[in-house]
């Protein structure tokens, strides 16, 4: 029997790491579900009123920016625990001492996250068509697309940035969602932004790549435009941060928790 | 060539010494046991030539492969028993099996490997819903899925109850007899009387003794001990140690010299009680060789 091609093994591992996704309900459940709640309730409470700059209702603003929160979710949030929770349990450790090659291991780990991430978008941008009168445009949809992919690599390569910072799965937790749900608000995926919106929150929106992604996938959506709509800006914004992203954590990511084996007694002993 | 050749190891963490210079080479096909108590320096030396760890110096060659490397090829031929249990407990015992199984160029059964570790009732459920002693059993089946050739067991029957242990022993001993070379590390003496060639002792981080199960310590060398429970003041006509009615004889000769004593009890109507004729167990020597300074 020979040697497993790369090709296979990815392919296995996507498997793998989605059936772990979809057995695992409350990540699921945060990941799909908890963001069309969001949708559902926002476009309740101020579905119809109009945003004039951008010429759409708040719900059709709605849509796009929740589908955004929900991919920054799949991939950002749930790499960085998962994988920093599977460190906790010795799966790593187990992982690394097979022939699985690393960067196949993790390819599975993106390329699931990716696959959860489209199913949420899809979901998201087909309730805002049918409920909220969103139109796809077939000129935009490249546009929509490269823009979905490009923010999704870049969070995914911030999750694993995550999980190599945080030392343990609890603390990637609470890690995520003290950025996450922050840059959300900053990035105007919470609140649509107005004339109002003070500066110094459009400046710390434009430093992260959250708000480029929100941007850029809205422009795909909006009425009255005419071109491809490709945000050039906010697509070289996010390849910067998830290229640094990924640079550093192949730097800082460790397989194991700190060892402790062979330590109390030799202490004991050298005491 | 030998599977494994260790020459100088030294391992430190900070400026702690947690393997002391270690010289050992383990031949193919051999089952070699590391003794030691927790914390000898055991796992640290299984996980430098698991690749888990870089020695702080010597030299570490596992079948022909530098481990540090992390080569692929050589995790292909080499499978790993962790000590902790760590699988994904939402997967079934099959499907870890399949996933982890399929890194490697080689398998074997699935259904074969789940009845060799006594888990067919358990293939396709929950890793989550299994009992500890389950878990470590699957531990063991992942640990060879990939047919190695050299498997670590890094206390592979800690924590089972002993009838575990004795079919987690029969497992080992069928591996043995497939020509596997294993390296086990554990704290049982009857684990490493059982299933090993060659026993290696270690305490503080350095090897203290070597040799097979029965010659560890000088261990054939040492003197039969006879020892029985005499009326206070009895007197007897040869060396004995009399520790309150205890009476102990180190026998050079143990054939005669029992046949020598029980004659003498007989003619002069003395009952030996609690007669017993031991050789120092592996546990003595292990205890002896192990103590603290």
């Amino acid at each position: 029997m020979a040697r497993p091609s790369s090709m296979s093994l990815i392919s296995q591992q996507t498997g793998y790491e989605t059936k772990l996704f979809y057995r695992t309900p409350i990540a699921a459940f945060f990941t799909i579900v908890f963001p069309l709640m969001l949708l559902v309730v926002f476009g309740a409470l101020f579905g119809s009123e109009e945003i004039e700059e951008l010429g759409v209702t708040v719900a059709q603003y709605y849509a796009p920016a929740l589908a955004v929160f929900a991919a920054a979710s799949a991939t950002y949030t749930n790499i960085g625990i998962g994988t920093a929770a599977k460190r906790d349990e010795g799966i790593l450790k187990r992982v690394r001492g097979t022939p699985l090659p690393a960067w196949n291991f993790f390819a599975g780990v993106v390329v699931s996250a990716t696959i959860v991430a489209a199913v949420a978008v899809t979901l998201m941008m087909t309730v805002g068509v049918f409920a909220y009168g969103i139109v796809i445009y077939p000129r935009t949809l490249p546009a929509a697309i490269v823009t979905f992919l490009v923010g999704v690599a870049c969070f995914a390569s911030l999750g694993l940035l995550l999980a190599a910072v945080a030392p343990s799965g609890p603390a990637a937790t609470a890690i995520a969602n003290a950025t996450l749900l922050p840059l959300a608000f900053f990035s105007g995926l919470f609140v649509p932004p107005s004339s109002e919106t003070p500066d110094w929150i459009i400046t710390l929106g434009n430093i992260f790549p959250l708000k480029h992604f929100n941007v850029a996938f809205q422009a795909a959506f909006l009425p009255n435009t005419t071109g491809s709509q490709f945000d050039w800006t906010a697509l070289m914004v996010m390849t910067v941060w998830g290229v640094g992203a990924l640079l550093l954590a192949l730097r800082l990511f460790k397989w194991e928790n700190t060892p402790k084996s062979g330590r109390k007694s030799q202490k004991k002993a050298s005491a | 060539m030998s599977a494994i050749e260790i020459t100088g190891l030294v391992k430190r963490y900070g400026d702690v010494e947690a393997v002391r210079g270690i010289d050992l080479i383990i031949e193919e096909g051999e089952v070699f046991a590391l003794l030691g108590p927790n914390g000898a320096g055991k796992t640290t030396i299984v996980e430098i030539l698991e690749g888990h760890r870089e020695a702080t110096s010597g030299e570490v060659i596992v079948l022909g492969h530098d481990p540090s490397k992390a080569e692929r090829a050589f995790k292909d031929r080499i499978g790993i028993v962790l000590q902790e249990t760590s699988v994904e407990k939402e997967l079934t015992v099959t499907e870890a099996l399949t996933i982890y199984g399929g890194a490697y160029s080689r398998n074997l059964d699935k259904n074969k490997l789940v009845a060799i570790v006594g888990l067919t009732e358990k293939a396709d459920a929950r890793i989550g819903t299994l009992s500890g002693g389950q878990k470590r059993r699957l531990e063991l089946a992942l640990g060879i899925v990939g047919d190695p050739e050299l498997i670590f067991l890094d206390e592979p029957t800690t924590g089972f109850d002993p009838s575990a242990r004795r079919e987690a022993w029969h497992v080992i001993d069928n591996l043995r007899n497939l020509g596997k070379t294993i390296l086990l590390t554990t704290h049982y003496m009857d684990e490493a009387q059982n299933l090993s060639d060659r026993v290696a002792v270690i305490s503080d981080g350095v090897i203290v003794a070597e040799g097979t199960p029965e010659t560890l310590g000088g261990r054939e060398l040492s003197a039969t001990r006879i020892t029985f429970r005499a009326p206070i003041g009895t007197s007897f006509p040869f060396d004995a140690t009399v520790d309150g009615d205890v009476v102990t004889i180190e026998a050079q000769d143990p054939t005669t010299d029992v046949h020598r004593l029980t004659g003498w009890a007989i003619e002069n109507g003395v009952e030996l009680e609690d007669l017993t004729v031991t050789r120092p167990s592996l546990e003595d020597v292990y205890l002896a060789l192990t103590e603290e300074d």
